[in-house]
């Protein structure tokens, strides 16, 4: 078994107009920058964005809502030090959102890969986020009852995977990614590095390979913090 | 009066400081973004705290120096952070399954808004803009006590401790106390019960800039806040 592919194209390939993605990451940590790049480079449009934020800067998530291919984003806090890209667009009224607390957007991705469809949280709970969805008193307490979140595509960034798509990943960058991973049609893995297998201990192995069907290797990528801190853009504005 | 207020309040670090003074040895606790997070710094000496960070990461320390920064390891204000001994990764719906599951001991925030009936707005002002709630929704339920840090009032000297919110609500019944610039006061069935107050504020004064009844039980103690 081999999942790997030569190239970021290669990996992207198949993402068409109308898709669904989950776009793993919190803010720059975690976020598949190479694979956004990719997916900008491919073109699809009218994409609805599954990711915690709403980009930063020019780069990655930002970058392809500026390219205008993203038709709806769902996520937890469209706001960052540079969020000009998303704002402007949702004032416009060119962008649908989709505001959901950050827990129950974890809780909604991991139930999709569950295969739970809908699920109580105390979360949002008399809020205007509750609104129009089934509440129901467990214990004494009430709850919201929430939906299941799954995609056509996930574009996830792990640190070391193997050919059969086992992943580990680096510190905090983990977040959404796991859950993504299990949450989609075809789940795509950026990694830093392709091992042999066997070579990760398999008490190690945080996404086991099953929820993954391509890997590509990206060995020094780049961080959105960095290329915003170098006021970096993509695509690469000519000088 | 709200000059005078103005004179002697305490500052956002001395409102850290005097919520810092609580907590417990032992204690897992998250600190919303910003003016939350300087509690921290004034943790007391000899005292354990696990810091649970949203994205991921429970026992992390202080920001690293300039330079030094892994944009790999930050927390849930997208802050560069280090690790203390002990530290664990895990992802998002572990996360919340710690902030939801009861798991954490503490957990505050800052305030547009509090309600006598423990009802918190702090996520919109309902005026428009781009809306953005992050954790605020999941945090305000789970954790055995949820604080807020604010100014009595607001900038234009209106009261933010009230008998209803009239913002967008983040939670409903879920402040357990509210750490101001002048007074200590903890949300007992429905009621706001004031446990400190400066010393050189009158409880009338106090009730005057409050928006519902200011109950006492037993004795009120003096706001004691170190000069920083």
């Amino acid at each position: 078994m081999d999942k790997t592919v030569a190239s970021l194209q290669e990996a992207v390939a198949g993402i068409g107009d109308g898709a669904s993605v989950m776009i793993g990451g919190f803010g720059g940590s975690g976020a598949p920058i190479e694979l956004i790049h990719a997916l900008i480079d491919a073109g699809p449009k009218n994409l609805t964005v599954i990711n915690n934020n709403a980009g930063n800067g020019h780069v990655g998530l930002a970058a392809l809502i500026e390219q205008g291919q993203v038709a709806k984003l769902i996520c937890s806090f469209p706001r960052s030090a540079d969020p000009k890209v998303f704002t402007d667009l949702y004032l416009a009224g060119k962008i649908e959102l989709e505001l959901v607390p950050q827990g129950t957007l974890a809780e909604r991705i991991r139930a999709g890969g569950a295969g739970i469809p809908a699920f109580y949280t105390p979360s949002s709970y008399g809020t205007d986020i509750a609104e129009g969805k089934p509440v129901a008193e467990f214990d004494g307490r009430p709850y919201v009852q929430e939906r299941w979140l799954k995609a056509d595509f996930a574009l996830i960034k792990a640190e070391t995977g193997d050919p059969m798509g086992n992943l580990t990943y680096r510190m905090a960058a983990r977040n959404f990614n796991p859950l993504m991973a299990m949450a989609a049609g075809t789940t795509i893995a950026q990694v830093s590095r392709v091992v042999q297998l066997g070579e990760i201990d398999p008490e190690n192995v945080v996404t086991p390979g099953i929820f993954v069907d391509r890997l590509v290797t990206v060995a020094e990528p780049k961080q959105e913090e960095t290329l915003n801190r170098e006021g970096a853009a993509y695509p690469e504005v000519a000088a | 009066m709200s000059t005078q207020l103005d004179t002697i309040k305490l500052t956002n670090a001395q409102i850290a400081w005097r919520a810092a003074q609580d907590l417990e040895d032992g204690a897992y606790v998250n600190l919303g973004i910003g003016f939350p997070e300087m509690i921290a710094t004034f943790q007391p000496e000899g005292r354990d705290v696990v810091y649970h960070t949203e994205n991921g990461v429970l026992g992390f320390g202080e920001a690293p120096a300039a330079g030094e920064e892994d944009w790999d390891l930050i927390n849930a204000g997208k802050k560069a952070i280090t690790l203390k001994p002990g530290a664990a990764f895990f992802h998002h719906a572990d996360s919340f399954s710690m902030v939801r599951g009861g798991h954490l001991d503490l957990a505050v925030l800052g305030a547009y808004q509090v309600a006598e009936n423990g009802d918190l707005a702090n996520w919109s002002t309902g005026k428009g803009g781009v809306p953005a709630v992050g954790g605020a929704m999941d945090l305000v339920h789970g954790a055995k006590r949820v604080a807020v840090v604010t100014d009595h009032v607001t900038k234009k000297g209106e009261p933010k401790l009230l008998k209803r919110c009239t913002m967008p609500l983040t939670g409903v019944g879920c402040v357990t106390r509210v750490y101001t610039s002048l007074a200590v006061i903890d949300i007992e069935d429905g009621h706001f019960v004031l446990r400190e107050k400066l010393e050189a504020l009158s409880f009338d004064d106090l009730q005057a800039v409050t928006g519902a009844e200011l109950k006492t039980k037993g004795d009120v103690g003096v706001l004691v806040a170190k000069v920083l």
